[in-house]
This record gives structure tokens, sequence and C-alpha cells, in this order.
């Protein structure tokens, strides 16, 4: 098989798995929607820039959680399986694709239950929903190799996180920017440079987790 | 590098540049002042700092490329040398925002980027620590420290001249090379910048060098 079939049956196996046990997309939904609910609660109405902190911060520890187990779910012998079946690079390209989709499925719901439950007026919508779709992939490409490296460290969520949130950061900052800049509903123009930086980002990243995993998995 | 003509060097360019920088002619400029001496103390230890991180990322590449244990340990050294450079450049940054802009942190893209950079590469220590078979540990904590590298470069170096930034060189801020004077401070900056990565690089082989000869004693032991 090429490279691509392989990563194409990787990423329906994993859909297959998620599908018939339907844990992971439950529970940070679950997740998500009582967490809203608890800020909900909490703030009753707020102002906009705490409102999209909020929300980024909601979606950050969401996908923290969705992403923290994409490669413990499965026992390390049928691992070794797949190892000894395919090609390195397919492994991390099919999770990182899925965790993509995953994440934007997640971060799509996430925004209309946010949205609906606490009302705000966004200047620019449409723009406001390009930065929770690369956002949501950011968070995915990121945090896909980052726990790949964590389950290898023996899988604590502390290490996760104290590897993750640095690296996260920068992100963060750039795609707090563009939302606010999508809710003060400014010229789009004015925000093609955050997303060119997000979108490089992200290819950086997959570069180099490309590069990098084939590394990490052999023990 | 076990020559000694770069390490005296090193030592003199630093003396130099200490006496200069204390004594030596420095354009008068509003706000600054005579803190302009600053320049020459507190923008080297970041040269030393990244350079540090360049090699420590350099070596890591190699102990993947060769999976020779010298090469980890020469990036790890390269890494705690790095901090240490970094906690210096944040000390002298403090005392020079306090006088200049008022306070010792003020909310600036570069000041926040260098300390979340401290941070990646403090996680870096941690991931070590967590791990306790000599070769994991040297892979993973390559493999990390090559990950994050590009990171640290986005934001130290590529965030900063997005925003507003109080430092020179950012969000419209005109450079040092802007400034009309700034060929009085040139020489010794640059000199400065030299002999400061010296300094680093002498006190990073220093310990690498005390690393191998522990791990000859364990060794033997």
């Amino acid at each position: 098989m090429t490279l691509l079939q392989q990563v194409k049956t990787l990423i329906l196996k994993d859909i297959i798995l998620e599908w018939r046990s339907k844990y992971a997309i439950n529970g940070i939904l679950l997740y998500v929607v009582s967490t809203v609910f608890v800020c909900y609660q909490a703030f009753k109405s707020v102002d906009t820039t705490t409102w999209n902190a909020l929300f980024w911060i909601i979606m950050l520890f969401a996908s923290i959680n969705a992403i923290n187990k994409s490669f413990v779910q499965e026992n390390p012998n049928r691992q070794l399986y797949y190892y000894s079946l395919v090609d390195p690079r397919a492994i991390i390209l099919a999770k990182v694709i899925y965790n993509m989709m995953m994440m934007t499925l997640l971060a799509i719901i996430a925004y209309f239950v946010y949205s609906t439950i606490f009302r705000n007026p966004i200047g620019d919508p449409a723009l406001y929903f390009v930065s929770v779709i690369l956002g949501s992939i950011s968070f995915a490409t990121v945090f896909t190799m980052i726990s790949g490296i964590s389950s290898k460290a023996g899988n604590n969520s502390t290490l996760m996180a104290i590897l993750s949130f640095p690296a996260i950061i920068p992100l963060l900052i750039v795609l707090i920017k563009l939302s606010r800049n999508a809710i003060e509903g400014l010229e789009r123009a004015s925000s093609s440079k955050e997303i060119i930086v997000l979108l490089a980002i992200n290819v950086i990243t997959i570069t180099i987790s490309l590069l990098l995993f084939p590394y990490l998995w052999r023990d | 590098m076990r020559k000694k003509w770069w390490k005296i060097l090193a030592v003199i360019i630093i003396c130099a540049v200490i006496i200069n920088g204390l004594l030596g002619p420095v354009p008068r400029l509003f706000i600054l002042h005579e803190s302009i001496r600053n320049v020459y103390f507190h923008v080297p230890m970041w040269f030393a700092m990244i350079s540090m991180y360049l090699v420590s990322v350099i070596y890591s590449i190699k102990y993947l490329n060769t999976g020779k244990q010298e090469y980890d340990l020469m990036a790890i050294e390269a890494v705690n040398t790095g901090i240490t450079f970094c906690f210096l450049g944040l000390a002298t940054g403090m005392l020079w925002a306090n006088i200049t802009w008022g306070e010792p942190w003020p909310n600036d893209p570069k000041l926040n980027g260098s300390a979340i950079a401290t941070l990646m590469y403090l996680a870096y220590l941690v991931l070590r620590n967590a791990l306790d078979e000599e070769q994991k540990r040297a892979k993973i904590s390559a493999v990390y420290n090559i990950f994050a590298f590009p990171i640290i470069i986005v934001l130290i170096y590529i965030l900063p001249k997005l925003t507003d930034s109080l430092h020179p060189g950012s969000g419209g801020n005109g450079t040092f090379a802007d400034l009309q004077m700034s060929n009085e401070l040139r020489p010794t900056f640059y000199s400065s910048v030299i002999g400061w990565i010296l300094i680093a690089t002498w006190i990073c082989t220093l310990r690498y060098r005390m690393r191998l000869l522990e791990r000859k004693q364990e060794l033997n032991a």
C-alpha cells in the first residue's frame, strides 16, 4: 500500500473504533457542554474580551482531554502490530488528520452551544467561524505530537499539560487576536496576517511531526 | 574546542566591553539617558541564549541520527547554559524596564514570549527527569527539543513583530540601527555579543566535559 492508502485505512479504523464505543466524543461533548454551563451560571453576562477568552480556555482544555489519550487507547501490542504493518509516518499523519476532524466537529458543536447559551454579538460571524476551525486544527496538530511524546514517557497527564501548554501559547495568542478582530468586525484584510501565521505554524508542526515521529515510536 | 586562545579572547573581550561599556561615550537619548549602556549587557544575553538553544537542537538532531550518548549530554548542557543566560537576560531586562518603562514587567509580547520560551525549556528538563531509562530519555527529549525550537522562534522573533511592543524593532518602533548616533555603540555592542557567546560556549563545554567524566566514573564503578 502507498502512504496515502495507509493513512486512509488508519483513519477509517480510528473512526470505526470511535463509532463503536462513542466514548471519547460523547465524553468530550458532555465536558464541553457542562463547562459552558458552569461558566454561564458563574458569569451570567460578560464583556466581549472575557467571552472570547473563556471560549478559548474551554476549547483548550477540551482538546487536551480529547487528544491526550490518542496514543494509549489501544493496547501496546496492537500498536506494535500496526508499526510492523505500516509506515510510522502514516500512523502520525492518520492520527493528526483524525484528531483534526474530531476537533473540528467538537469545536463547531461547542461554538454553537456556547453562542446560544451565552449570547454575545459578533461583528463578523464568518471570520469567527474560520478562527474556530483554524484553532481546532492547530490544537490537533500540536497536541497529537505532544501526546505521542508523553505517551512514551509513561503518559501521565501532568506531563502532557507541562509539555503542551507552553507550546500552544503562541498559537493561542494569535487565535485570540484573530477572533477578537472577528468580534469587533474589523476589515478582513487586517486579519490576513494572523491567518497566514496560523497556517504557517500548522505546516511547520506537521512537517516536524512527520520527520520526528519515526524516531519516537521505535523503542 | 579545547584550545586556549578563544577562552583568553573571550575574557579580554568581556573585560574590554565592561570597561568601555561603563565608561565609554554613549549617545544622549531621551528617556534612555545613561541606561543605554545596558544594551551592551542585556541584548547579548539573548544572543548567547539563542545560540545555546541552537547548539542544543543541532546536537539533538545529531543524536537522533547517530544514537551517540555524548551528543545527548551536549544537548542537555547547552539547554542548561541557555536557561542560565535567559534568566540573566530577564534580570537585566527587568532592571532596564524599571528605569525606562516604569515597571519591571510591562505587558510586552517580547517579555511574555521569552518567559514562555523559558517555560518550554523547563518542561524539557522535567520531561528528562520523568524518564529513567537513559537511551529512551535521550531520544524522547531530543524529539521534544527539536519540536519546541521552531515554536520558540515564532514566539520570540515573529509574534513580537506582528504586535505592538515596547521593544525597539517591533510594531513600527525603530530599531537601534535607525538611530543616527548608534555608530558609537556599534563596535562595543558587537564585540560584547561575540564575547558573551564565547563565554556561554566555554561554560557549556566545561559542563559537558564534567558530565563525560561523571559518566565514565559511573561506568567504571
